[in-house]
């Protein structure tokens, strides 16, 4: 075992610890002033601007509410009065978490947020949206009602059209469920997280000048 | 609610209505935040800007 010639990041030089590599570059590419800001730029005076921090808003309501269905059960999501309410407040928060989720899109694509080294950024974010969306199949077929088997056996054509079927049995409910509410979730709130730490390290993209300046 | 919706057909397009009326409000809103004024806005400056 080596000696800790390094620990502390007081030796000069390159330090050996990994520790302190990576804490030396949390502290050049994520400050603390960027990731907890209290002043932004002029041109982030805009409606357009809050799009993402609804979307976040909403996945927060969806995860809290999902987590309560997830104790719960279904027999007490279906037949109880709280228990409607938490359903219906998971299935709308979800509804505004896609509808803010497609106004951020379409913003950042307007305003070409891919911009100065943002491009991962913008990928993260597309790939947010397609476990989204896997995301609320699979809740489609957790319902654990009539709905959610008709749904299932029309996806199952088209699971085994796509040639996915092998993969993904959309009749085994616990494979669904299990899918809706721990893998694609987890994903969903890790990419979520990165999404966010990339815009901070990087700032806001400029907006597009007019004049063909900004790049 | 357990009644099909009612489907908006136009040519090759076709769509429900419900979903027609939330594309649509979704567009609304779009310009409403690109025109609507921010409050503050103009106050902030170049911290964090690249």
């Amino acid at each position: 075992m080596s000696a800790p010639s390094s620990v502390g990041g007081s030796t000069p030089g390159k330090p050996e610890s990994w520790t302190v590599r990576l804490r030396q570059g949390i502290d050049r590419h994520l400050p603390m002033d960027h990731l907890l800001p209290d002043r932004q730029p002029y041109y982030v005076g805009s409606w357009v601007y809050v799009f993402g921090v609804v979307t976040i808003a909403a996945l927060f309501w969806v995860i809290l509410s999902g987590v309560v269905l997830s104790f719960m059960g279904p027999q007490w999501w279906h037949d109880s009065h709280l228990g409607k309410f938490f359903n219906s407040l998971h299935f709308w928060s979800v509804q505004l978490f896609f509808i803010f989720m497609v106004l951020h899109l379409w913003g950042q694509y307007f305003m070409a947020g891919w911009r100065s080294g943002r491009a991962a950024t913008w990928m993260i974010g597309v790939v947010i949206f397609g476990i989204s969306i896997l995301t609320a199949f699979t809740g489609y077929l957790s319902q654990q009602n009539f709905d959610g088997q008709f749904i299932a056996l029309n996806a199952k054509d088209a699971m085994n059209g796509a040639g996915a079927g092998a993969f993904f049995n959309v009749l085994n409910f616990g494979q669904m469920y299990g899918l809706h509410m721990m893998l694609l979730p987890i994903g969903v709130t890790i990419l979520v997280v990165a999404h966010i730490v990339m815009v901070r390290s990087r700032g806001v993209v400029k907006p597009i000048d007019p004049e063909g300046g900004a790049r | 609610m357990d009644t099909p919706a009612t489907y908006f057909h136009w040519g090759f397009i076709l769509i429900s209505v419900p979903n027609l009326i939330v594309i649509g409000g979704m567009i609304v809103l779009f310009a409403i935040a690109l025109i609507a004024p921010f409050p503050h806005a103009g106050e902030g400056d170049d911290v964090g800007a690249k």
